[in-house]
């Protein structure tokens, strides 16, 4: 359809078969927006996620729990003196993925690691006190993990994330 | 027609795949380069519409599939929740649900032009036949998608239409229990229902294939009637008839989004929005519009099996169309008597489309009667008998001739179906006389929501909210509002802050805890507000036998028939409000004095709008029973506004934002529309 037969306005022709195509082609991929947004969290799971609070007192020193937010599993563990040390102990610049000890946890309460408990290769949960870090070793695919939750040994690429949290009291936390 | 392609493409990868897989041959010889009759008009254009509402109807139901739970306790549910909290899950149900209705609308459009234009005759047989069948596995997947919201009248649809089976002698029961895999209509059903939802779509398409197949080798008819002979009679399909079709198909998505913007309910039954009860029936049980003329057949007939019979029947006998019409003429354009029948058939469609909807009693049935009679008349005695004695108007000789006498004769008056519309319209208006006992019907209120603009008084939905907590809440839940609702867009207009603290006067059970003891605690924006009974006996035990309905979508759940020609008029000024009107009145209709003639039984109040007046609620409100802290009037009359407009939001509560986008759309379909008519006009004008 280049070779216009009614030829008295062809610039007016091309710039109209222009301007429809362009319409319906903005208006269609507009109109995709819906059927990729409703993809997202739904309104009632983003309010599921709001932050929690969970009481520290009943984990003595040398245990761990487990705690679920927003579907992901997250462990506090209340480390030994013997935990602490060998975190702050190792050079930092001998890590995969280099960061103190101290950037990892709440100033003041240095016995108390928060992480999510997905391992940062393929998304399995590792297990804790397995490993040869006292931290935390990966069933699945063989990365471990020390008592500070970073990576040392095995595929993974980076260390356990540390999620948003701040102490409420000196035994509550408020993770989100 | 299509003969191998001589689709020759230059690029050297696509050369490699069309030596290999000759798709692109295949696509171009079908949509391209297939010749097309060039006479056709816009009754033409329903077969591309009835692709794109296929193409979307599958991608929306894919689409809520992804968030609806096919279990008889959480189906209801399920809709509710993805209406509410799923990203525009308002908009893709509104857009699956009416589009079912213009599924239909569309495909009822394109069987009377074939039907009108004789495009079922020889060589068109299959590809007629193929439409039958597509036209009937649409029924089925339209009846099983209504099925699964599972409201009152999905259950009920359910329970009706597989009882249909019943009536087949011997083996009538077993087939009826195989359909629903248990004693009765129940999770089982359910759960097929669902998966033969989700298959049939698919098996349609794939006749749809077969149908443009057909449609492709026998080439498409035309309103001359007359095959294509010479290039002369025909264009290539692109550009002349997809840009035509596309025209088509930009002006029925404005009357499409009409309904997903203005009316979604329009079409439904207030009943669905009313969970599943299997022991309680709904007073009208009616199926959806696009089943109404079949409904009519099959009450008509006095006895089960006849009746059943004749239901089927109706549709089965458009599959024997070509052999019993069998006039040489194809188009009714050209057979004066053919034509008129024709429209008085339609009539007879829409009648009888009427009586389905109407209650069985009465001058209904006889009509019912009548019109049945009639419809088969049509097909069994009348096309047979046509096709030996009439007279046929000569035929243009080709296509090209028939283009060229076009300029002259147009618009003949159709006195027939003048006079036909204007039996229809007596026949109307003698029914709608005939049939209302006096009810009394809610007073039309205004409200600050109605009509395309419309928007919620916040004020009024605030102190609507404070009645529901104050009064209503004592018995009433409202099951489907979270706390956090109210601070979203489009509500009362609460902050988070205010709604966390709103929600923090309440005390929620929660649990177990490490012990494994439920306990109580404050609320979080997240929770939902709390029933006021445990469970349905407790709630009934409280209240004298009455369950006090969940509010949460009571103004969707409740409506009162407007009547002809009301309803049709109300399709154009987008009344939607019997919900809002229907609660508000039953607030202020409570009356010490009983009239004459109703007796109230103990325990049981009068109420003037209560269908059987007979309500077990007793008056819940009274002048200055709530104090509003912003001056509003402390009466009956300004608590049953607010809480009427507050109970509008809880049913919709993204009705603000359902209006805000139609606005866009409408502005963008209408300049696309404009646009693809004048890119239409100019891509035609070589060809006329």
């Amino acid at each position: 359809m280049t070779t216009a037969s009614s030829a008295d306005h062809p610039t007016r022709r091309d710039f109209l078969f222009v301007a429809t195509g362009a319409f319906a082609a903005v208006g269609g991929v507009a109109s995709l927006w819906p059927f990729v947004s409703q993809m997202n969290p739904d309104a009632s799971t983003i309010a599921a996620g709001a932050p929690i609070e969970v009481d520290l007192t009943p984990i003595a020193t040398g245990q761990d729990i487990k705690v679920f937010w927003r579907g992901k599993p997250i462990y506090i563990m209340n480390r030994t003196k013997k935990q602490i040390d060998e975190a702050r102990q190792v050079p930092v610049a001998s890590l995969p993925d280099p960061a103190t000890d101290q950037s990892r946890i709440k100033e003041g309460h240095d016995q108390w690691l928060v992480v999510i408990g997905i391992c940062t290769h393929l998304g399995c949960i590792p297990i804790a006190y397995e490993g040869n870090y006292d931290g935390f070793f990966c069933p699945c695919h063989g990365s471990q993990y020390d008592s500070s939750g970073r990576i040392r040994q095995g595929p993974a690429p980076a260390n356990l994330v540390v999620p948003p949290y701040q102490f409420v009291s000196d035994t509550k936390i408020q993770i989100g | 027609m299509s003969g191998p392609s001589d689709y020759q493409p230059t690029n050297p990868l696509l050369m490699w795949i069309e030596r290999r897989l000759p798709i692109l041959g295949l696509m171009h010889s079908s949509f391209v380069a297939y010749p097309t009759p060039r006479n056709l008009n816009y009754w033409w254009t329903f077969g591309a519409i009835l692709s794109m509402m296929l193409a979307l109807q599958i991608l929306t139901g894919v689409i809520l599939a992804m968030h609806y739970t096919p279990e008889a306790t959480l189906a209801f549910h399920s809709v509710e929740s993805l209406v509410r909290d799923v990203n525009y899950g308002w908009l893709l149900r509104n857009m699956h649900a009416a589009g079912a209705s213009m599924f239909f609308l569309a495909v009822y459009i394109h069987m009377f032009r074939g039907l009108y234009y004789g495009s079922y005759k020889e060589p068109r047989e299959v590809l007629w036949i193929l439409g039958v069948i597509i036209y009937l596995l649409m029924m089925a997947t339209g009846f099983m998608g209504y099925v699964l919201p599972w409201g009152q009248m999905s259950f009920w649809g359910a329970t009706v239409i597989t009882n249909l089976f019943s009536a087949i002698p011997y083996f009538g029961e077993s087939i009826v229990t195989l359909l629903w895999g248990g004693y009765s209509v129940g999770n089982p059903t359910l759960n097929r229902f669902f998966s033969l939802h989700y298959l049939l779509p698919f098996v349609i398409a794939g006749v749809v294939v077969l149908h443009i197949w057909a449609l492709h080798v026998a080439g498409q008819n035309n309103p001359a009637g007359v095959e294509a002979k010479t290039e002369k009679d025909t264009v290539p399909f692109t550009p002349y008839a997809t840009i035509k079709d596309m025209f088509g198909v930009s002006c029925f998505l404005i009357f499409f989004s009409w309904f997903i913007f203005y009316m979604p309910n329009y079409l439904g039954d207030a009943d669905n929005y009313i969970p599943a009860n299997p022991g309680v029936t709904p007073a009208h049980i009616v199926p959806e519009w696009y089943y109404l003329p079949f409904y009519a057949i099959l009450r008509s007939i006095p006895n089960k099996l006849a009746g059943v019979t004749a239901m089927f029947s109706a549709i089965i006998v458009l599959a024997f169309l070509p052999w019993l019409d069998s006039a040489k003429t194809r188009s009714s354009k050209y057979r004066p008597l053919a034509k008129q029948f024709f429209w008085m058939f339609v009539v007879v469609c829409v009648l009888l489309g009427y009586l389905g909807a109407q209650p069985p009693e009465g001058i209904y049935v006889i009509a019912g009667r009548i019109l049945t009679v009639c419809y088969f008349g049509y097909f069994l005695v009348l096309l047979p008998l046509l096709s030996r004695i009439e007279t046929p108007r000569p035929i243009p000789n080709s296509i090209a001739d028939d283009v060229l006498a076009k300029t002259g004769s147009k618009a003949t008056p159709m006195v027939s179906s003048v006079i036909m519309l204007a039996l229809a319209g007596t026949l109307f208006a003698g029914s709608v006389q005939n049939a209302r006992a006096e009810d009394e019907v809610p007073p039309s209120q205004s409200w600050s929501f109605a009509g395309p603009f419309g928007k919620f008084d916040r004020g009024a939905l605030q102190r609507g909210l404070q009645v529901y907590k104050e009064v209503c809440s004592a018995c009433h839940s409202l099951n489907y509002i979270a706390f956090r609702n109210i601070a979203d867009p489009g509500g009362p207009g609460y902050s988070e802050a205010q709604a966390a603290a709103f929600a923090s006067d309440y005390k929620i059970k929660d649990g177990p805890n490490d012990q494994g003891e439920m306990f109580d605690r404050p609320g979080r924006p997240a929770d939902y507000f709390p029933a006021p009974f445990p469970n349905e006996q407790a709630a009934r035990a409280s209240n004298g036998g009455a369950l006090p309905p969940d509010l949460s979508l009571i103004t969707k759940a409740r409506s009162y028939e407007r009547g002809f020609p009301q309803f049709i008029f109300d399709f154009f000024t987008q009344f939607q409000e019997q919900g809002p009107n229907y609660v508000s009145a039953i607030l202020q209709g409570f009356e010490d004095k009983v009239p004459e003639g109703v007796t109230i039984p103990q325990g049981s109040y009068y109420n003037k709008y209560f269908p059987g007046h007979s309500i077990k609620m007793p008056k819940p409100l009274n002048d200055g029973q709530v104090t509003y802290s912003d001056g509003s009037p402390a009466t009956v009359a300004q608590y049953a506004h607010d809480v009427a407009t507050f109970l509008t939001w809880t049913a919709e509560p993204h009705m603000e934002a359902r209006k805000h986008l139609g606005l866009q759309v409408f502005v963008v379909l209408i300049i696309f529309a404009g646009l693809m008519y004048f890119t239409k006009k100019k891509v035609w004008a070589d060809a006329h």
